[in-house]
């Protein structure tokens, strides 16, 4: 597998950093925060990304998408994070059609996937329950009830999850908190008797909610997947998200380290460029490394997904770790190393700072990834 | 793609027609081939298999045949290092004059220099040392003072390295010498080829924290060198210079590939020295920076794939300083994890009560700390990168 480009990604990735650019700055994410934004995204930049064909990216063909795969996406997640562009691009275009073509059946594929594929359907992934990413610790409960199932329980961090018009949502069927079987995939309208969204502002600006399941009434037809092997599709849909997240976060983290980079350029203190002191110099250098491994594990990982590699899962355990700790770091540095002005709401590099925190505990921090990728290698 | 896998079943036909079955196999410290005047061969088998990749051209697989190499294309040497591995043949032979001198020849030298020197280096007739740091220039390099003074056909040359890898154990000396003491410092310096097989060179060991001897001085003493010897014109010698030292980053960026500790894993030693529980390494802390040092060496590799993919073969340019950077610090990380994970028992010197296994790591990681010294230290590998990469000011 080749760790370079080839020309159609090359191009993918060239018109998503056009078009963040000129469409998408971070002071849109500062506006969409300052309004108190209902949607918390601009409804009509989804629409121009549904128009380019990226909400159906991983859509197949048969159902109005591009089949493009993982890679493509991840380059566009990665224009979208060099301006912290705040868009259903995670949730649905990555998790929502993942989930639907990874576990659903004729019937939801081309109920939901032409209407998602045209950015005209939003989803979102309740998984969620404590502070701390534990796919398999769920206790909301999944009922059989009257041939169908009956949904109780309460969903934290849910990404986009105040707008989404269909949930998917992990529940346990059987078993206990903890244990990997017995989870079930339910797909939820958003809207339905006995659900009760509350949306959560981040310090990040960025969309979630936390949602209530009080004896929510499901027939058979909403199960995605199968009863109780949940995880089976829960598992590649979680290397997914930490594959696509990471693309997200090294070009968030690309972005502020280059501007970071300019900063210690222009600012002058003592009469000359404060780049010109080593103990700065040093710093930004090794900053530039962590963010060269990041972007070769992040290819690795959307490559290794695509190709249905052996290894993908330890890849996105990896990408995850690394672009975690990469975006950490540089946030930290960049406000650092702005200074006084880095501390302003006026000045974006704090924006960087707030987003890396909250992608860094998204699916995962980095000492959860690294304690997968150790169990992945049987140590 | 045809031509590659035709290439991949020739490589492999002739892997295992030729490599004799011991070149097969982890090598053992004292039948490392490095070459030479006085090259001893402790296994017979190693001698024969060098003749044979010699004759083939693959001791340097990239290289024109007509210095001795295979003419193979970046692709068809990537192929032909994969069936090695594949065959677990080892390297028939290690060599500066390989890794080091032979690039910059091939970019800088004469027809005449090529010739005498490019096809010794492919079959081990010559093993060269760098002479390069001195007393009073290690990380300011171009400070260096051994003088080269032209008086006819021949230059003069007087002068004291340090830190010369095998050099009680060379035959030539690639040389940074003073040609013009009068201009700015890079400006005044030439490259130059010196036989040592001459009574003004001295060469002393120098014992390190490891108990080995692998570094010496090198005393030259009105040593006449011809003028032919010269690479790339006078006072050019700072350009070479660089890019000889690229090379050589790529080289020790590459240890911990290289060297052999590695053949068990951190997380086996773990296991075995520091217990289980669960199927799993028992001490979450320890667990936790060996999956740490994993995903960081892996990375590693993925951008060392992807930066020789951009790079098609070509020169590896400032990039070369973030690996030899980034390589060389893993890999003392390595050794200190090895050290957490064996406990006292990788704090034996020698002798009883420590498994020779033991020893060696306590002797290697006690190496390593040379890693980011050695070839550019870690600070000066960071300036290159703030300076040449990043465009930050002086």
């Amino acid at each position: 597998m080749a760790l370079t480009l080839a020309a159609d990604a090359a191009l993918i990735r060239d018109t998503a950093l056009d078009f963040f650019a000129k469409r998408s700055p971070v002071g849109a994410l500062r506006k969409l925060r300052d309004d108190k934004d209902a949607l918390g995204f601009s409804l009509p930049l989804w629409r121009q990304m549904g128009e380019l064909g990226w909400a159906g990216f991983l859509v197949p063909e048969t159902y109005g998408g591009a089949g493009f795969g993982c890679l493509g996406l991840g380059l566009v997640l990665e224009g979208a994070g060099r301006t912290l562009a705040a868009t259903p691009l995670l949730a649905t275009a990555l998790l929502g059609a993942s989930a639907l073509t990874l576990a659903g059946g004729d019937r939801q594929k081309s109920e939901h996937l032409p209407a998602l594929a045209k950015g005209e359907l939003l989803l979102a992934l309740a998984l969620e329950e404590g502070a701390h990413h534990a796919p398999y610790r769920i206790a909301t409960a999944a009922r059989h009830d009257d041939g169908g199932f009956r949904l109780d329980g309460e969903k934290r961090f849910v990404l986009d999850g105040h707008i989404a018009d269909l949930l998917i949502v992990v529940a346990r069927s059987s078993g206990e908190s903890g244990d990997r079987r017995g989870l079930t995939l339910f797909l939820v309208p958003g809207d339905a008797a006995g659900v009760t969204r509350t949306r959560t502002r981040m310090v990040d600006s960025r969309n979630a909610a936390t949602i209530r399941f009080d004896g929510v009434l499901l027939g058979e037809e909403a199960v995605l997947g199968r009863v109780d092997e949940g995880a089976e599709v829960l598992d590649p849909l979680l290397d997914r998200a930490c594959a696509g997240l990471a693309a997200e976060m090294l070009g968030s983290a690309a972005e502020a380290f280059e501007r970071t980079v300019q900063y210690l350029k222009d600012r002058r203190q003592f009469g000359v460029p404060i780049g010109s002191f080593q103990a700065l110099k040093h710093r930004a250098a090794a900053m530039f490394c962590e963010i060269e491994l990041t972007r070769s594990a992040v290819l690795a990982a959307l490559t290794a997904i695509d190709a249905g590699a052996q290894d993908a899962s330890g890849l996105a355990s990896l990408a995850k770790a690394k672009a975690g700790d990469a975006f950490f770091l540089i946030g930290n540095e960049g406000v650092q190393m702005h200074g006084g002005i880095g501390m302003t709401d006026e000045h974006e590099i704090g924006f960087f700072l707030k987003r890396a925190r909250v992608a860094q505990a998204s699916f995962g921090d980095s000492a959860f990834h690294r304690d997968r990728y150790a169990e992945l290698g049987g140590y | 793609m045809q031509d590659a896998a035709a290439f991949r079943a020739e490589a492999r036909a002739w892997l295992e027609a030729n490599c004799p079955a011991s070149m097969r196999g982890p090598m053992p410290d004292d039948e490392i081939v490095w070459g030479g005047r006085r090259a001893s061969f402790k296994n017979p088998e190693s001698k024969l298999w060098l003749e044979r990749m010699a004759a083939q051209g693959w001791t340097v697989p990239t290289w024109p045949r007509a210095y001795g190499g295979g003419g193979l294309t970046a692709a068809e040497a990537r192929i032909l290092d994969e069936e090695m591995r594949r065959l677990n043949c080892r390297s028939p032979l290690q060599s500066f004059g390989i890794w080091m001198l032979g690039p910059v020849l091939l970019e800088y030298g004469s027809e005449a220099q090529k010739e005498a020197h490019l096809p010794r280096i492919a079959r081990g007739e010559i093993r060269w040392c760098q002479g390069y740091s001195e007393p009073e220039a290690g990380s300011d390099l171009a400070g260096l003072k051994t003088r080269a003074v032209l008086q006819g056909e021949h230059f003069l040359v007087n002068g004291h390295k340090i830190w010369t890898s095998y050099a009680n154990l060379a035959d030539w000396i690639f040389c940074l010498v003073r040609t013009d003491p009068t201009a700015k410092k890079h400006e005044g310096i030439s490259f130059l080829l010196i036989d040592m097989d001459d009574p003004g060179i001295r060469t002393r060991p120098i014992q390190l924290i490891s108990g080995a001897s692998p570094f010496c001085e090198t005393f030259i003493e009105n040593v006449r060198v011809p003028q032919e010897n010269l690479v790339g014109g006078l006072n050019n010698g700072w350009t070479i210079a660089k890019k000889l030292l690229e090379h050589e980053r790529k080289m020790i960026a590459s240890i911990g590939e290289r060297q052999r500790g590695a053949e068990r894993s951190l997380s086996e030693f773990a296991k075995t020295y520091a217990g289980t529980r669960d199927r799993r390494i028992a001490d979450a802390v320890l667990r936790d920076r060996i999956a740490q040092q994993e995903i960081d060496q892996r990375a590693f590799q993925l951008t060392q794939r992807r930066a020789a993919e951009e790079a098609k073969g070509g020169s590896p340019g400032p990039a070369s300083a973030m690996f030899k950077y980034y390589g060389t610090e893993l890999n003392k990380r390595k050794f200190e994890l090895l050290l957490q994970c064996l406990g006292t028992q990788a704090l034996g010197w020698e002798g009883d009560g420590f498994a020779a296994d033991e020893l060696r790591i306590t002797r290697e990681w006690l190496r390593s700390k040379a890693n980011s010294i050695e070839g550019g230290t870690s600070e000066i590998q960071l300036n290159i990168i703030a300076k040449r990469v990043l465009g930050l000011p002086d």
